[in-house]
Formats: structure tokens, sequence, C-alpha cells
């Protein structure tokens, strides 16, 4: 094997020729190197001195590489860290080793790296077949808060309905805020190698900050301050935040209460009392419905795997219901202000209508609890049981 | 010495990334059963001071350390062995360096002018090219000025800091010349230091060797010949080893030789740079 190096410096990028023919030379073959740079003689016998090569000075100014073993040893004991393809068999680990660390999926990881102290690493504990399509959705529908809502729209609402509007977002704010931080929390938590779970939860927080954006915005609008924030509903959310299990928290925050809340969202676009609450409404039920996808998605290939898990989440459901048995659940001012919305005006005819309106936002909210519960395997008797155990805060 | 459990290997501190190096080693000795600690000093002249008053029993040795070692105990009716080194460890050479521009196109045109040089004590930046330039007619001091860059004294030129300086003077235009490791010149090019054709080599050095471990007549013989079976065992596959070999700088251990110490031995016998020093601890360890 044989490489002129030309006259580029061994200093300018020369030493990646010598590497590249030392690859494809057979197994302990010299090779012989020629250049024309002033100090390429030197820096290859520097290079060679520092790469364990032996370096041999031949006839007519060549020199003899005879390649050491350090590279070889180097990359003994490396080994491929799965598949960047899914859908291979055996690309995605059943349990990641923490060795493999950040290294990308389908990379080859040399023996020896640190360790990382990745809390999920165990495939059944976080994965879902649709994170891949799940996220490249996501990706593709991320909205831009300054141009998708229509901020200088002119409209006047009398000042209770403002009120309660603002309300409402503020009770938005804080439960978009748990749902951020919970995704986030796990994602730290996640080891890498379930690289489109680990997108997914990142752009699952990204959409929770973008809907704590425009929520604070429209309730700045025309106010300059928010409205109420009850110790009930904290300590709803709490519980969620407080959640150490993956399966879990997917199950009561994604599953029961972004799918309320998903409804709830509805509600607020179709009884909206102006356009921005009407389009900062649609835009984040857009995204929450990806929340909640991902959440069954996972939930279902968990349970296809170990159905008894499905009683860990009934359980868990009772569980917390316990927990918030002695507190408020929705705050009264919110209630009080989704009806004052949903009336359109202080018309007791009109707030009949609007109570209705919020009976059967609750009624619808069940029932979508409920079917997203049968479609978790639980019998109508039992799905029916656990959503009505689910926190009256919706989230 | 000879009934002790412990061996002990002296370092010098000349980069905090010694303490991982040899702690790192430690953790490999102890699951190989040899009963090992290591002592760091801040300069090679207390090391092979402790050496001789007998502190350690193997000393982590600089070539001039290796040298003054030797030549101590000889004075001494002793005898100093060097039992490994690294494969990076044999055939260094240092360059004089001249800027590309420069009238300079022989060794004797540096007659008159000033030659940068790393620390006074560093073997390959300063001891063995100016011992080559008298052996080729141009005495230091006499027929040419130097220029030391003395950034870390008593780390006999492991710290690189005074090599860098002295190419930059070099490139300033403060001095004529400058002398560097090989290894050196490759990094400076890569980094920038030295700027693509800003300067050429004048002159190179035949290859000598540097660093090794050395023992003293009286040390621990079984403990001795255990660190050396355990050291020529490291492999670079070892993914345990490989990042402390990396530190370290190499990527095998290897018996040590003391064939390639002589352009230094010369070096330092015509520059007079360790009479004292070597005068003092054989007095006082005599």
């Amino acid at each position: 094997m044989r490489v002129d190096l030309g006259d580029l410096g061994f200093d300018e990028g020369g030493h990646l020729l010598v590497k590249r023919a030392l690859r494809a030379a057979a197994p302990g073959e010299a090779v012989e190197v020629t250049g024309g740079a002033p100090e390429m003689a030197l820096h290859l016998e520097v290079w060679c001195r520092a790469e364990g090569h032996r370096c041999a000075r031949g006839r007519e100014g060549v020199l003899i590489v005879s390649p050491g073993a350090a590279e070889a040893a180097r990359w003994k004991g490396a080994e491929p860290a799965g598949h960047a393809d899914p859908r291979r068999p055996g690309a995605v680990a059943e349990r990641a080793p923490l060795r493999w660390g950040l290294a990308a999926r389908g990379a080859t990881v040399e023996a020896g790296s640190p360790e990382f102290d990745f809390r999920l690493t165990g495939k059944a504990e976080v994965w879902a077949d649709t994170a891949a399509a799940l996220y490249a959705q996501a990706a593709a529908a991320q909205w831009n808060p300054a141009t998708a809502i229509p901020w200088d729209a002119a409209f006047d609402l009398p000042a209770e309905v403002e009120d309660a509007v603002v309300q409402i977002m503020t009770y938005l704010v804080e439960n978009e805020t748990a749902a951020l931080i919970v995704p986030s929390r796990f994602l730290a938590q996640l080891h890498p190698h379930f690289r489109e779970v680990m997108q997914l939860l990142a752009v699952q927080a990204a959409d929770e900050a973008r809907h704590v954006e425009v929520f604070t915005r429209r309730a700045l609008l025309k106010r300059d301050r928010l409205g109420l924030s009850t110790a009930g509903g904290q300590a709803s959310l709490k519980t969620l935040v407080d959640e150490p299990e993956f399966a879990i928290a997917a199950f009561l925050l994604s599953v029961l209460g972004e799918g309320s809340f998903l409804v709830l969202l509805w509600f607020l676009e179709r009884h909206a009392p102006d356009p921005v609450t009407e389009a900062v409404a649609r835009l984040a039920a857009q995204d929450e419905a990806r929340h909640v996808a991902f959440g069954l998605a996972h939930l279902r290939r968990r349970l296809e795997e170990d159905p008894g898990f499905r009683s860990r989440l009934s359980l868990a459901v009772r569980q917390r219901h316990e927990a918030l048995r002695h507190t408020a659940g929705l705050n009264r001012e919110v209630f009080d202000a989704l009806l004052v919305v949903a009336a359109g005006g202080w018309d007791p005819g009109q707030l009949r209508l609007g109570h209705r309106r919020v009976m059967g936002l609750l009624a619808d909210m069940d029932a979508a609890r409920r079917n997203h519960l049968r479609r978790l395997g639980f019998a109508d008797e039992e799905a029916a049981e656990l959503s009505g155990l689910h926190t009256r805060n919706f989230m | 010495m000879s009934g002790t459990k412990t061996l002990i290997l002296g370092a010098v501190a000349y980069d905090p990334k010694v303490v991982t190096i040899w702690d790192g080693f430690q953790r490999h000795f102890a699951l190989h059963h040899l009963p090992f600690d290591y002592v760091l000093y801040s300069n090679y002249e207390s090391q092979v001071e402790a050496h001789f008053r007998g502190h350690l029993h193997v000393a982590w040795n600089s070539p001039l350390a290796w040298i003054q070692s030797q030549r101590i105990a000889a004075a001494l009716g002793r005898k100093a062995e060097a039992v490994a080194m690294r494969d990076s460890d044999r055939d260094l050479t240092s360059v004089i360096l001249v800027r590309a521009d420069s009238g300079i196109h022989e060794v004797a045109d540096l007659r008159g002018k000033r030659i940068a040089v790393g620390a006074q004590d560093s073997p390959q930046a300063t001891l063995i090219p100016l011992g080559r330039l008298a052996s080729l007619g141009i005495e230091p001091n006499t027929d040419c000025e130097v220029l030391p860059f003395d950034l870390v004294p008593g780390k006999h030129g492991d710290h690189i800091g005074g090599e860098r300086v002295a190419v930059r003077a070099l490139l300033r235009g403060d001095a004529e010349a400058a002398c560097i490791l090989d290894a050196n010149h490759l990094l400076f090019s890569q980094e920038g230091t030295l700027p693509s054709g800003a300067t050429r080599i004048l002159d190179r050095t035949p290859p000598y060797d540097h660093c090794n471990f050395t023992v003293l007549d009286g040390a621990p013989q079984a403990l001795v010949a255990e660190f050396q079976r355990l050291l020529f065992a490291m492999s670079y596959a070892d993914p345990l080893l490989r990042p402390l070999l990396d530190l370290e700088g190499l990527k095998q251990w290897l018996p040590g030789r003391t064939s390639g110490y002589a352009q230094l031995e010369a070096a330092v016998t015509r520059l007079g740079a360790i009479d004292a020093f070597v005068e003092q601890v054989a007095a006082q360890c005599g």
C-alpha cells in the first residue's frame, strides 16, 4: 500500500490520508508514505510515535509505516447500540445499558464509556411504536404564537365576561405548567437510546411552553393581572408532578387529564366570546390531542405485554382520589367563569343555558375518559367508576 | 527497605492529571494484589534526593532526573537501573527552528544570534539542542545568546509552556532561532501557534530517549519485578486502563533502555548543568 501526500502538510490534514491508507491496508501490512511538504517526515514520525505505529525511512525519501496494535485495541469490545431504524428487529434494546450513555442509537460504542445515571432504561417502561410518527406530526405542526393568533383582532367584552376569560386562562396556565414539568422530569431520566420518545417528550414540553405563553398573553390582553390560583387545584396537580412512575404519570396526566382537558379546550373554542380565546383554545387542543395519543399508545403496548398492569392503573386512580378526597378540586371561580363564558350574558335564561352547557362539558369529559379507559381494555363498569373518581380539577 | 510490604513510587506533579493517572494505576495494581502507593513531588530534584534518602522505591524520572540519579549513584558507589519506559519515550528528537525568511541557513549562521529555548532544565527544549549546537561549534552563551523561558522550573520541561513562549519569541523577532521537541512542532503547527510556512527547521537532533522508571540498588526486588510484570501486561484494549494510558501518553509499556541518553549525558557534561546538584545530594546521602 502506498500513499502520496503531495505537498499537503501533515498538520493540514495529511494524517487523514495516512490513516485512510492504514485502514485500507491488509492487517499488519506496511504503508509507504511519500510527500513533498517540508516537515512531512518529522510530523509523520512524531504522529507514528504517538499512535503506536512504527516508522522507518526507506529509499528515496519513502517513509514506511508499520501499523501498531493500538487502533484495533481501542475498538476491541466496542458494541453496536441497537440500530437507528426502530422498525428493524432488535433495533431498540429491551433494556438499554447505562454504558451506552449518550451514544446515538445505532452508533458503535467504545468499551469503557462512562455509565450515566438514567433511571428509565426499559423499553416496556417508556416505548410506543407510534412515537416516531407522533414526533414527526408534532414537529410539522408547530405554530408560531406571534402569528398564528389574531392578537390585534378588535373586540370588547363585558367586564365580567373578560374577568371570566382571565380566570379560565389563569387556570389553564397552571395546568399547562404541570403538563410541562411532568414530561420534562421524565425526559431527564430517560435513556436517550429511546430517541423517539425523548424527542416526543421534548416537543411535548415545548408545546406546553407555548400554551403557557399564549394563555398568559390572552389573560393580559385587556387586564394587567391574572386571576386566582386555589390550594385545591394545586393539590390536584401536585399529585401529577409527584408521580414517580412514567406509565402511571402518562395515564393520569396524558390519558385522563389531558383527555379531559382536550374536551375543555374544544368547549372553549366553541363558546369563546372573542377570536383570540377561540384561537388559543383551538391551537392548544391540536397539540393536546397528540399528547393523549402518545399516552394511549404507550399504555396499550404496555398492557399488551403485561395485562396485570391494568390493576396498577386502576389503583393509581383510586389512590389519587383518596389523596384528593379532602381538597376542593376545581375552584369555584373557574366553574363560574366557564358558566359565564358559556352563557354569553347575564340574562337568567342565558345563565341557565350556560349552566346546561357546563354540565354538558362535564358529561363530555366523562364520556371521553370512559372511552379512553375502554380503549385500554377496562370493562364498561370499571371505566365508568374510574372516570367518576378522576379529579374534579379536570387535569 | 528490602523488607518493605508496599512499593512506593515517586512522580512529579507537573499537571493535575498526574493524580488521576496514579490513582488509576494504584487501583489497577490493587486489583492484581500489588501493594502500591505513590508520593508526588513538586520538582524532580526533590524526587531524586528523596529517592536517595530511601523515601521511595521507584522514581518516574525525566531523562535529566535519570542522569542525575545515575551520577549520584556512581558517586556513592551505588547502582541506578531503568526498569521500564513508555513506547513514546523512545526515539524523540528536537528541532531548531528559524523564521522562514531568515538568512540563517546552516547552524554556523547562528553565531552571534539569540536562541530561544524552553526551561533551563528541559532536556528536549534546552539541554539537548544546546549540546547539539555546542558539538557543531556554536558554544551557548559564548558564540550565541541563549534566551530561556523558564516558566515552570524543576519540572524538566514536562510543562510545554516554555516551548510555546519560545516559539512566539521567534515569531515576534525577539530571537533568531527556537528549540522545541519534535512532537511540539506538530502540535504547534496543528493548533496554529506555528503558522504554516512561517518557520523552517534549521536542524534536527539525532533520536534520544525520554522518561524511565528508575530503581536504585536495594529496592525490594520482588515488588519491583511484579510492578514491571503488571506494567508490561497492561493492554490498550483494556477499557479501564486505556484512559489512563491515554493520559500518560503511551500505548504500551516497554522495558527500560539506557542507550538513548548519550546526547543528554554529553550536553550536561559540557554545560555543567547538574554538577552542583549531584555533588550536594551525594554529599548529603553518602
